[in-house]
């Protein structure tokens, strides 16, 4: 049995309590009102001197006076929207990594299942733990839904009717994009894989005690049921809680994308916790084999990750068609550096790290490696999120690194509470002798 | 120095594996054994070196890498700068994206295709090379270990008869 330590408890508490400090500043911070921002913006203007006036004048050469007026009330209420949006993406990029994390960790818990793996039983309980996170995640998730479509922000778009009235793109895309339909969907999903997860943790603990395997048998059976469903919801999901940031933006392979990016960010999490766990003598039955299973997942998984990115980039780029290409546009000119930083990141650190078979096999490599992956995910969900919702007014301060805080903190704590209410072997299990002695 | 080899033959993987730990540790030299398939740990038990082909494959592929790269930048950019449907062929990065499957592409190839000639020929495998197997049986159900004679070859030979082995023969080196 995992007792949960009071030192990690309280540094999960005192990342919970500064990050809600942060993320309350952040709010705080904001401009109050269009006029503040106008404020602001002449400021920045006087700053830059020399550069702005000549371009003042150049502006002045095309354009008649009363429309520059005009065009920078314009711009002023466009940055102030943007400003206004930038506590409440921080939040959700943050809501969303870590929800996504424990989302994947039952992808990957229920493919074990399914695929009947024999290395990775005595996993399982740490799997379930990080799954824990799901329900809560999932409710945080819901609330900022609501919240959003009650237009406490401005991240969905097509959720302002004044928008849509003026968009006949979005017009014809209300039959899917509606506020009441996504909140349906988004409870669909959220439920869906909330009781997936609740029934396979009843199930494994009942096993423990049983003397045959019919929960065993059952859960196998629920397993292979859920995958069907997560692969269709985790592709709608991925519509509609990210694509639709961008509602005049499509891509057919953005679902296996945002999959790609869920599954290495969660094998990662394993492996982190593992190996933690094992660090403290909780898993003495954990050996560098399955170490080094996790390690290759991670580095497999880091490849199909870059294979979809690309394979999504590369079509676009090389078609070049207006109206898909301004999303990289956009990404490409204001994220220059976390847009192309996370492909070291995500791709060429991990491939170079973890292709040796020997290193696959020392923690502290594949720790460094794995903290690596997680901030090049949270990167990617960034600029998935940011230039849709806050455009070229990002900044990684003090909004983003608390909401991170406050959420790692709320994950760590609902993990790891998760972890001490069982015995960290699945002794029930069929596979759990194969899985003891596996040796690679 | 005799050039004698004694060649015992077993019937059973997990036989031979025993006997090869015995011989080991009876500090023997195993010049060979011959399998009809691989024997997991055989390796091992018999004190082999890992291999290195891992190695000479990823050098392979950083060849084939900066191969494609200097082809690609050669052909397209500095050779010929054709303006093809707009691709800006102005420095090898703006127009990187279209090389990318070239360049992964050829990576494969060489890493694959040289790795596999080095396993050729440092395991000396071509078309007519003569088989140097020491009995026809070893390809079909049975494992021939065979063990330098140095002094008493009969001691060496009733060593041998107790590790289960079903047949012993004594003869020249090939």
């Amino acid at each position: 049995m995992y007792t949960f330590s009071s030192k990690l408890k309280t540094f999960s508490f005192a990342l919970i309590i500064i990050g809600l400090l942060g993320v309350a500043y952040g709010f705080l911070s904001t401009p109050s009102s269009v006029e503040d921002v106008k404020v602001m913006l002449q400021e920045s203007h006087n700053n830059h001197g020399e550069v702005v006036t000549t371009h003042q004048s150049d502006e002045n050469a095309v354009v008649e006076s009363h429309d520059v007026a005009h065009s920078d009330d314009a711009h002023a209420e466009h940055i102030f929207h943007l400003l206004k949006n930038k506590p409440w993406s921080a939040l959700y990029v943050a809501l969303f990594f870590f929800f996504m994390l424990s989302l994947a960790t039952l992808a990957f818990y229920a493919i074990q299942h399914a695929a009947q793996a024999g290395w990775s039983v005595v996993l399982f309980r740490v799997m379930e733990a990080i799954t824990a996170y799901l329900p809560v995640g999932g409710i945080l998730l819901f609330v900022f839904f609501v919240l959003s479509s009650m237009h406490f922000n401005h991240l969905f778009v097509w959720m302002d009717p004044e928008v849509v009235a003026h968009d006949e793109l979005i017009q014809n895309k209300s039959g899917y994009l509606n506020v009441p339909f996504f909140l349906i969907r988004a409870a669909i999903y959220i439920v869906g894989w909330t009781l997936y997860r609740q029934n396979a943790r009843k199930l494994t603990l009942a096993q423990d005690e049983a003397s045959d395997i019919s929960n065993y048998t059952k859960l196998f059976k629920r397993s292979a049921a859920f995958l069907v469903f997560f692969l269709v919801t985790e592709s709608m999901m991925s519509w509609d809680w990210i694509m639709s940031l961008d509602p005049h933006w499509f891509s057919t392979l953005f679902g296996w994308y945002v999959f790609a990016s869920m599954i290495v960010s969660a094998i990662t999490t394993i492996a982190l916790v593992s190996i933690y766990l094992k660090g403290k003598g909780y898993l003495e039955f954990v050996n560098d084999s399955h170490l080094h299973d996790l390690a290759k997942f991670m580095f497999g998984f880091s490849i199909f990750w870059t294979y979809l990115w690309f394979s999504q980039f590369m079509l676009i780029w090389y078609a070049d068609m207006p109206e898909e290409v301004t999303y990289f546009v956009s990404r490409f000119n204001e994220y220059k550096i976390p847009f192309l930083g996370m492909l070291a990141l995500n791709f060429v650190f991990p491939l170079l790290v973890l292709m040796n078979s020997d290193y696959k096999r020392v923690p502290w490599f594949i720790v460094t490696t794995g903290i690596v992956i997680l901030i090049g995910h949270y990167v990617d969900i960034f600029v998935m999120i940011m230039p849709a919702t806050v455009g070229d007014q990002w900044f990684f301060g003090i909004p983003e690194i608390s909401s991170i805080l406050l959420i790692l903190g709320i994950f760590i704590y609902v993990v790891f509470t998760a972890l001490s209410k069982a015995p960290l072997l699945a002794k029930g299990n069929p596979f759990i002798k194969e899985s003891e002695h596996f040796h690679y | 120095m005799s050039n004698k080899v004694i060649q015992a033959m077993y019937n059973d993987d997990d036989v031979l594996m025993d006997a090869v730990k015995q011989v080991r540790t009876a500090n023997h030299h195993i010049e060979e054994v011959y399998t009809p398939f691989p024997v997991h740990g055989l390796d091992k038990a018999m004190g082999l070196k890992g291999t290195r082909i891992a190695i000479t494959a990823f050098l392979y592929g950083c060849v084939g890498f900066s191969f494609a790269i200097w082809m690609m930048n050669y052909m397209m950019i500095e050779n010929w700068p054709q303006d093809i449907g707009g691709k800006p062929s102005f420095s090898f990065f703006l127009n990187m994206p279209s090389f990318v499957p070239i360049m992964f592409e050829l990576t494969v190839f060489f890493a694959a295709h040289l790795m596999v000639i080095t396993f050729y020929m440092r395991s000396k495998l071509w078309p007519f090379k003569e088989a140097e197997n020491p009995d026809p049986r070893t390809t079909d159900d049975m494992f021939v270990m065979e063990v330098a004679v140095e002094g008493n070859e009969n001691e060496l030979v009733s060593f041998l008869e107790k590790t289960g082995t079903v047949e012993i023969k004594v003869t020249e080196k090939h």
